[in-house]
């Protein structure tokens, strides 16, 4: 049986575990820094090291974040709630135990909507806790990197140890791996809209190890879940269940059993490998953490957070169509990243504020229920799309980089760019060049054409010069193009613009030809 | 003049005065040290040179016209940690393990120019009530050298008992406070739960351990409580009420209140001549105005059943960072590993090498720890797994909750509580080594008011055989105020804590 045949006999159940790092200043139980990338062991204090006697106090802002992200998901934050120990030996874990959040987690239930392949679908959210981060072993490492040495020893490095973690489980609601990507890819863009996290995968300040069990095509019986880690991007996590959906697929058409394990994603070779058997239940003796009260909280705080949640993607995706009279497409891609889209309304406002109020529209509404196309907002949204995006992958930058002080492209660098081609100062094709040189250099669009001396000839007494001398130069195109043959035109211009170095506007030039040779 | 015979409030006074100068006061005692600490061994580390060099400023600073400090020698009990000098808990896996900060109560009392002079012996990590769990020595009882202090901070209370100092802190989390002050013919108060600060105390279990004062009278508790006493940001289970002035509580006037005897804390265990000191006591407070009844607290029946479930589970969790990974002791590690600062280690340590991960965790845990405290933790594991959880730890939680009441009840009735604070006097060395649950029985009176949460005191209430018994006085919570004037008009009419240990000069062996 080939194993495409296989799959389709078989369901796949699939509950995602994501940890998410809360982008808080401080710890979750002490005062030390959280900032990303600090040499090893420098963002460390007796507290988050574990020594005797130490105690938490816990982190008022991580609170503020948890909860945040909690009711974005329509779930429900209760006013108690309750952290627990969670007792197990690793040497990234100084206390011997975790400070996390058991039966009485901060919230539970709740929602996110996820859309594939144009049709939406509800995933259930189980619960949502604090807890707080390990440290990280680097394997025969050195201290000063992470290159392997091949050395008989660990290093550990506590910088992360105690920083702030939302756990956010999902119900085992999915069932394809794009789903699974797509749940992650929404959860990701709420975060980031809420400014509550980094929510880089790369860095691991979000991590999801997905559970997938599969199961006979209209049974209801779970089958036996397997855990994978080591995920560490969307397009792992997708090609990670994928492959586990064939591996457990093929496994039981065969007549074999699914194993109770945890795999690892080996991103080289695209497979899953075997991590760990989970003979029973890990037992972590679990037990209310006697260092800190329950978590009490104000119902008005809750409800002024609520109050204070931003405009989240869907929300924001429907007002740029409606205000800015964008294709739909346009505004899912813009709004992908709250950085993105923050920068692009930025842009528009430039705009709107050097036009007045009135923007030029390109032409009045197509039909019933359609808004006006806005023409600088559409032309924006085109070069973010385009030319910028390709500049930003190249540049290995992400969106959040957009709206560093240091960027090299601001918003008003692009409207002015925006603004050179509409005076005809300079061509569109120009215009991709000049972009090029600003994103490299920093160095303003007018400053880049004025420096290269960019600027199209739009003066027409300069151009009649030409334009004539081309015309007596060529007696034969002229004759063709009086007798109605547009194709000497396009030779006509292209000489004009050849002794002018391209740099002739070709409206203009277009209509000078015609008024020489009178055709 | 013998400073070592003052009290701290007397010292304090005398300083204050400069009738004499830091540095004189401690030198006494060090030379008290020097000529007792072969038989009491009270210490595990003595510091001189941190001290002196303290008492010298100080007195620099009070000739050149500075606000005056206390300036009054204190030893800690070494479960205690302080910057820089070795934190031990009295356990071989934390030897030479110098800690990188030092705990809120250290602070508080060096702020009010307190000067540290050591640090006490104690059971391994404070479990047990003799002092005889310790990783390194005995402590000797100063009333008689052949019997123990009591425990578990019973090297504070024969520090106190042998005048190498006017006052120390222990920690109490079963009786560790209250019984060996009781032992040694002391003054021993544990406080309210969360009344004094528990951050830089090393945690045997978080929801009962207190650090309260071991002093030579009432007074001096009073001074001691209100210097450590108050709210700490860095705790956050650390009441957030303002201690009133614990010296004002110091009025023999008692007239008009009620006491109460829990009849389940005055049972067959108790001796007859344990029995006949407390009921002198009671005689003594009923001639001030007491009325005493006797009472009962139901659950107090099965107090030690909750205590051998919650605190051992707690300190299962509590004692697992002691991996051999950061610091102390690591097996195999010769050389204890490469000390990169900090109180930190490095991984790479000298040596041989670990094997594996597993195998370093087993030898340095079972190298480590010793017998007492290797039972706790399997006790401890066991009562918090998955399957026995219910049946063990949760329960003992919710019988917890009804002994809490039973106390609430009784104190609708009595204004406080009244108890021998052990039911026997100090046992020979040795004696109940071998057997833990005559050990664990040690602290059956004390019990009680840990697992409330509730302050008791111990004072002398005279001896037995020549050795001294004490009383325990129990109130509601954060009735210190209450208890140390009761404390107080007892030992305005008594001259136990007058009497002085016999053991002068005297060696042990
Ligand atoms: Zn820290």
């Amino acid at each position: 049986m080939s194993e495409d045949t296989s799959r389709s006999r078989y369901q796949a159940v699939i509950a995602l575990e994501v940890h998410v790092e809360l982008g808080t200043r401080t710890k979750a139980f002490c005062g030390c820094p959280t900032t990303f990338g600090a040499a090893p062991n420098t963002q460390v204090c007796p507290i988050c090291l574990g020594h005797p006697g130490v105690l938490p106090v816990l982190n008022r802002r991580a609170v503020e974040f948890a909860v945040k992200a909690a009711l974005a998901l329509h779930g429900q934050v209760h006013l108690e709630s309750v952290f627990a120990r969670k007792n197990y030996f690793y040497p990234d874990l100084p206390k011997g135990y975790q400070i996390t959040q058991y039966d009485r987690p901060l919230a539970t239930g709740g929602h996110l909507d996820v859309e594939v392949d144009g049709e939406s679908r509800r995933v259930r959210i189980r619960r949502l806790h604090l807890e707080e981060d390990t440290g990280k072993l680097i394997h025969g490492g050195t201290p000063g990197g992470g290159a392997t040495t091949g050395a008989p020893y660990s290093l550990v490095d506590y910088n992360r140890s105690g920083v702030p973690l939302v756990e956010i489980v999902s119900e085992p609601d999915l069932r394809t791996p794009a789903e699974a990507r797509a749940y992650l890819e929404a959860l990701h863009s709420i975060l980031e809209y809420l400014g509550v996290s980094d929510v880089r995968m790369e860095e691991g300040s979000m991590r999801c190890e997905p559970n997938i069990s599969l199961r006979p095509v209209g049974t209801e019986k779970l089958g036996v879940p397997v855990e994978i880690k080591n995920l560490n991007s969307f397009r792992a996590v997708e090609r990670g269940l994928a492959y586990e959906t064939e591996r457990q697929a093929a496994l039981l058409a065969g007549g074999g059993r699914v194993e109770r394990e945890t795999r690892g994603w080996d991103e080289g070779a695209e497979v899953t490998t075997f991590q760990r058997r989970k003979e029973s239940a890990d037992d972590y003796r679990y037990f209310p953490e006697p260092d800190l009260l329950p978590l009490v909280l104000e119902q008005d705080w809750v409800e002024a957070i609520r109050r204070s949640l931003p405009e989240l993607r869907t929300a924001r995706r429907e007002r740029l169509v409606r205000e800015y009279g964008l294709p739909a497409y346009d505004a899912g891609v813009l709004t992908a990243s709250r950085h993105l889209a923050d920068y692009y309304e930025d842009a528009v406002e430039l705009v709107e504020a050097s036009q007045g109020a009135s923007v030029p529209t390109a032409g009045a509404a197509d039909g019933p229920g359609t808004a006006p196309l806005h023409a600088a907002a559409k032309t924006i949204s085109n070069w973010l799309m385009g030319d910028v995006s390709r500049l930003m992958n190249e540049a290995g930058l992400e969106p959040l980089a957009m709206r560093a002080k240091t960027f090299a492209l601001p918003p008003a660098a692009l409207v002015e760019l925006v603004a050179l081609v509409d005076e005809g100062t300079i061509s569109g094709k120009m215009a991709k060049d000049v972009l090029e040189a600003t994103f490299s250099t920093g160095k303003p669009p007018r400053a880049i054409v004025a420096e290269k001396g960019l600027a199209q000839i739009s003066d027409s007494g300069a151009l009649e010069t030409v334009v004539a001398r081309v015309v007596d130069a060529n007696p034969s195109a002229v004759a063709e193009l009086r007798a109605g043959k547009d194709r000497a035109m396009g030779f006509l211009v292209g000489q004009v613009m050849k002794e002018t170095g391209g740099k002739a506007n070709p409206r203009m030039v277009n209509e000078l030809v015609r008024k020489m040779v009178g055709s | 003049m013998r400073f070592t015979e003052a009290t701290a409030s007397q010292l304090a006074t005398l300083i204050a005065q400069g009738e004499v100068t830091r540095s004189e006061v401690l030198e006494s005692f060090l030379e008290r040290i020097v000529a007792v600490e072969e038989s009491v061994a009270a210490f595990l580390t003595v510091t001189a040179d941190h001290g002196r060099r303290l008492a010298r400023l100080a007195d620099k600073a009070a000739e050149g016209g500075a606000t005056p400090t206390a300036g009054v020698p204190f030893a800690l009990k070494d479960n205690i940690a302080t910057q820089d000098i070795p934190t031990t808990c009295g356990s071989r896996i934390l030897e030479g393990y110098r800690p990188p900060y030092s705990a809120t109560v250290m602070q508080r009392l060096e702020a009010a120019g307190h000067i540290l002079l050591g640090k006490t012996n104690c059971d391994e990590f404070a479990m047990g009530s003799s002092t005889e769990n310790s990783g390194f020595h005995p402590t000797a009882n100063p009333w008689d050298l052949r019997c123990v202090p009591g425990g578990s901070s019973g090297g504070s209370a024969a520090a106190v008992a042998a005048y190498e100092v006017p006052f120390a802190l222990g920690s109490d989390t079963g009786g560790s406070i209250r019984q060996p002050a009781s032992f040694c013919g002391v003054v021993g108060l544990k406080p309210t739960y969360g009344l004094v600060s528990r951050y830089g105390l090393v945690a045997f279990a978080s929801s009962l351990d207190q650090i309260g004062p071991i002093t030579r009278d009432v007074t001096d508790a009073a001074l001691v409580l209100g210097a450590i006493a108050g709210p700490d940001p860095l705790d956050s289970t650390s009441a957030r009420v303002k201690p009133p002035d614990y010296g004002q509580a110091l009025v023999p006037d008692v007239d008009g209140l009620v006491a109460g005897i829990p009849r389940e804390l005055f049972g067959e265990g108790v001796e007859p001549e344990v029995r006949q000191r407390v009921e002198e006591a009671a005689a003594v407070l009923a001639e001030l105005g007491v009325g005493v009844e006797e009472c009962s607290l139901p659950n107090a029946a099965f107090a030690l059943d909750m205590y051998y479930v919650i605190a051992p589970a707690e300190a299962s969790s509590n004692l697992a960072r002691y991996d051999g990974t950061r610091y102390g002791y690591r097996a195999g590690a010769a050389a204890g590993g490469e000390d990169v600062g900090n109180g930190a280690r490095a991984s790479i340590g000298g040596g041989p090498p670990p094997g594996d991960l597993l195998s370093l965790y087993l030898s340095t845990r079972s190298q480590g720890f010793g017998p007492e405290v290797k039972r706790r933790i399997m006790l401890g594991a066991y009562v918090l797994s998955a399957g026995y959880y219910d049946a063990y730890y949760l329960k003992a939680q919710k019988a917890r909750t009804l002994l809490r009441r039973d106390f609430e009840q009784a104190f609708g009735r009595y204004d406080f509580l009244i108890s021998p604070t052990s039911p026997t006097v100090a046992f020979p060395i040795g004696e109940r080594a071998d057997d833990p649950l005559a050990m664990y029985m040690a602290d059956l009176c004390t019990i009680p008011a840990s697992l409330a949460g509730l302050p008791a005191i111990s004072v002398p209430c005279g001896f037995s055989q020549g050795l001294p018994v004490g009383l325990q006085l129990m109130g509601p919570a954060f009735s210190e105020e209450l208890l140390l004037r009761v404390a107080f008009a007892h030992e305005q009419r008594t001259d136990h804590h007058t009497k002085r240990p016999p053991l002068l000069g005297v060696k042990r062996h």
